[in-house]
């Protein structure tokens, strides 16, 4: 039971109060996972800020670091991990403090909600159970405040008859049902970070529009600073206000969301929206293909980590790794020597096209390419 | 939604299969059963590929497999090449197998770990003693190289040494080792990266030209039906609502749930207009206990009185459109907003013949209620 554990956290220190819009601070978090086979540079310096009430949509192919990112910043990493850099929180290093001082935070300042609802909820515990956890740890409240609190989270996850569930099983919902309950779990002690890690990807894409909408709405009442992690830009354009994308460890491009669609300027993002089959084209369009995979994380490339891949690639990026650099949109960075809608883009891809490069052709007319295992 | 009948079906010697009033029930609790498929009808021209889809449990992958017999159907028949396979027994079954082939969804699972690829691609020829080491090798060569891996590469690899959108590809070079007539494609890329998922759907594309192949496209993502599909058919809780062209059918959807489905879809592109919800809200009904009429009609906007008591049938709409509504989107008559009832809303005159059954849940929000999500053998 919980009950023999049971304290009430002291309010976490840091600075919450909205007059102070910085929530959220990452300055060159590396995380390397230490394996057999060597150290796995997972996350490999990524930089960023969040305020409040704002989405910030982490966006990436899987193996990319973008959920070991969040769960870094959480600090919900294994023994196995390396973690540097610096995560401040409310003005808190959080990098700097143990799981026991964590604690006070998970539930009441940071959240997370998972990708499978199925996994996340503990089979064998009732609903309510559920919900009244956190609370009991994090709050003073006794226990028909708690039942109160619960019911009330259910209401505004908007599942219906919510007295009722309060005493079901996990497996007596469905997964949409299920997914709303770990969010209504995420939110209970209103946290100002909520991390959501493919809250969507295994739901129905009927469910997964309320359960989008569902979080929305929750972060405006909440004035809630929300990290949507996806591999599905479409998912994450409508929903965002910045964007960043993530390639090997390392953000290659971030912007306000209406900026990235508008002005690409690395490859890898434009490649990653060309290459998703829209409803707006006729049927049997080609689709352009990004050939070949993701580097290796035990040993990138020491130039641009896209550059095998990359259908604007000169002999600069294989050997010369590019900064992040300034777009002339403020706040718009990325990550490329030969950025796409520049006349260095261009050119770069006449020549790479004139020099019939796989991935080029791949590129622009889908050809098929060699797609031998490494 | 509902449909029932067979308007959308064509001539029989235009198509190469044709599947005829198909049911399956599965055994549920109590000695209820379930009606996964409940009696769904669709034809497939030769060359072309029919795009099913809907949200999980609806059916569609259940409908698939009892096309291969896997299980055979409780009613209903699946004509190819002129013979009925839900007839065939044994040895007559097992003959026709070949002609059909399968890929499934998570391309890890569906490969043995411990064999090697040309091993496993290799296997459907040795089960049928097709030719000779040699022959078998060249087949395999050309299996793997159709499907773009390197056979000198890829060989004497496992599947573990290949990346996930690899191992889809060993899925397909096997299932085309035969030469199959018809390639049944449940989910292939729902397991891929998005990256992956085109080189795959551009890859499939060039084999159905290559080996002339028929196919059966399942997904639960409307982007990827559109751009492969010839023919789309929708399916909601065993049934189907609309079939059409792919163009036709995302241009101009009739079916209310089809237009929800391609409401629901993920624009890419922030500057896209913020989308009314017309959307269907709730979830799948339990298939247990389905509503009664149109089965959609609990979550439908559009939904009278008329869809509780009568079954739609399937009927033409537009140039090879049919929908299976009452008050469909195009080709029909509007519902009078004066007597619009939401699907619990009370019944107003009319003809009024039905009262609900009890054990139906009317209120769209409640229609998942305390039911266990169904779980079709093998479904998604």
């Amino acid at each position: 039971m919980i009950r023999s554990r049971r304290r009430v956290a002291p309010p976490p220190s840091g600075d919450f109060t909205s007059t102070n819009r910085r929530l959220l601070e990452v300055d060159d978090l590396k995380t390397h996972f230490r394996t057999p086979r060597g150290l796995v540079r997972a996350v490999d310096g990524v930089s960023f800020t969040l305020d409040r009430g704002r989405t910030l949509g982490l966006v990436g192919e899987s193996g990319c670091g973008k959920s070991v990112l969040s769960r870094s910043i959480m600090g919900l990493l294994p023994s196995t991990a390396d973690r540097s850099g610096e995560i401040r929180f409310g003005g808190i290093r959080l990098d700097e403090l143990g799981p026991k001082a964590l604690r006070d935070y998970w539930g009441t300042q940071l959240s997370m909600v998972f990708q499978d609802p199925m996994t996340s909820l503990n089979p064998v515990m009732k609903i309510g159970r559920q919900i009244a956890e956190s609370l009991e740890v994090h709050t003073d409240m006794d226990k028909d405040q708690i039942r109160e609190t619960a019911l009330s989270l259910l209401r505004s996850v908007h599942i219906p008859e919510a007295e009722r569930r309060l005493n079901q099983y996990p497996h007596e919902l469905s997964g949409g049902m299920r997914q709303r309950v770990v969010i209504a779990i995420a939110l209970a002690c209103g946290p100002a970070l909520l991390f959501a890690d493919e809250p969507t990807t295994a739901l129905d894409v009927t469910v997964q529009a309320q359960i989008l909408d569902l979080l929305g709405e929750q972060q405006r009442e909440r004035d809630m600073a929300v990290v949507l992690v996806s591999h599905d830009l479409g998912v994450v354009a409508g929903r965002t206000h910045d964007i960043a994308v993530m390639y090997a460890g390392q953000i290659v491009e971030m912007a306000p969301t209406r900026t990235l669609f508008a002005e690409v300027r690395m490859p890898y993002t434009e490649a990653l929206l060309q290459s998703a089959p829209r409803v707006e084209n006729p049927s049997h369009t080609r689709l352009a293909v990004i050939g070949g995979r993701p580097p290796d994380l035990i040993d990138p490339p020491k130039g641009c980590r896209f550059a095998a891949r990359c259908p604007y690639v000169q002999p600069r990026c294989r050997e010369e790794q590019p900064p992040l650099i300034e777009a002339d949109t403020p706040g718009h960075v990325f990550r490329c020597w030969y950025p796409v809608g520049t006349d260095k883009g261009r050119e770069a891809l006449e020549k790479n096209l004139a020099a019939e490069l796989p991935q080029a052709e791949a590129a622009v007319t889908g050809a098929a390419v060699a797609v031998e295992a490494s | 939604m509902a449909g029932t009948g067979t308007a959308h079906l064509r001539d029989a010697n235009e198509t190469l299969l044709r599947v005829e009033h198909l049911v399956v029930d599965f055994p549920a609790a109590r000695g209820a059963k379930v009606s996964a498929v409940a009696d769904v009808s669709f034809d497939i021209a030769e060359g072309e590929t029919l795009g099913l889809v809907g949200e999980s449990g609806c059916g569609k992958s259940t409908a698939a497999r009892a096309v291969m017999q896997l299980p055979a159907p409780t009613a209903g028949k699946v004509i190819f090449e002129g013979k009925d396979l839900a007839a065939l027994h044994g040895e007559a079954l097992r003959r026709m197998r070949p002609r059909i082939q399968i890929v499934f969804q998570d391309p890890i699972s569906s490969l043995n770990p411990r064999r090697t690829v040309e091993s496993i691609v290799g296997a459907p020829l040795k089960i049928w003693k097709l030719g000779d080491e040699a022959d078998r090798r060249t087949q395999i060569d050309e299996a793997l190289d159709a499907v773009g891996l390197d056979p000198d590469v890829a060989r004497d690899k496992r599947p573990h040494e290949f990346s996930g959108g690899q191992c889809q590809r060993i899925c397909i070079a096997r299932s085309l080792v035969l030469n199959p007539k018809v390639l049944i494609c449940d989910e292939p890329v729902s397991a891929l990266d998005v990256s992956v998922q085109a080189q795959i759907l551009n890859l499939l594309e060039d084999l159905k030209e290559r080996y002339g192949l028929t196919m059966v496209f399942i997904t639960h993502d409307l982007a990827v039906v559109k751009n492969v599909s010839d023919r789309v058919a929708v399916m909601y809780l065993g049934k189907i609502c609309e079939i059409a062209g792919p163009d036709t059918l995302y241009a101009s959807p009739a079916h209310p749930y089809t237009a929800a489905l391609l409401s629901s879809i993920p624009v890419p592109d922030p500057e896209a207009p913020p989308r009314v919800s017309t959307l269907v809200s709730g979830e799948l009904p339990s298939p247990l206990s389905p509503p009664s009429g149109c089965r959609f009609r609990t979550r439908c906007p559009r939904a009278q009185e008329r869809c509780a008591v009568e079954e739609p049938q399937i009927r033409p709409v537009g140039e090879g459109q049919y929908v299976a509504c009452h008050f469909p989107l195009v080709g029909g008559t509007a519902p009078d907003p004066e007597t619009a009832v939401a699907a619990s809303g009370p019944a107003s005159g009319g003809n009024g013949a039905g009262s609900e059954s009890p054990g139906e849940t009317d209120s769209p929000s409640d229609a998942p209620a305390g039911t266990p999500e169904l779980t079709t053998p093998g479904g998604p």
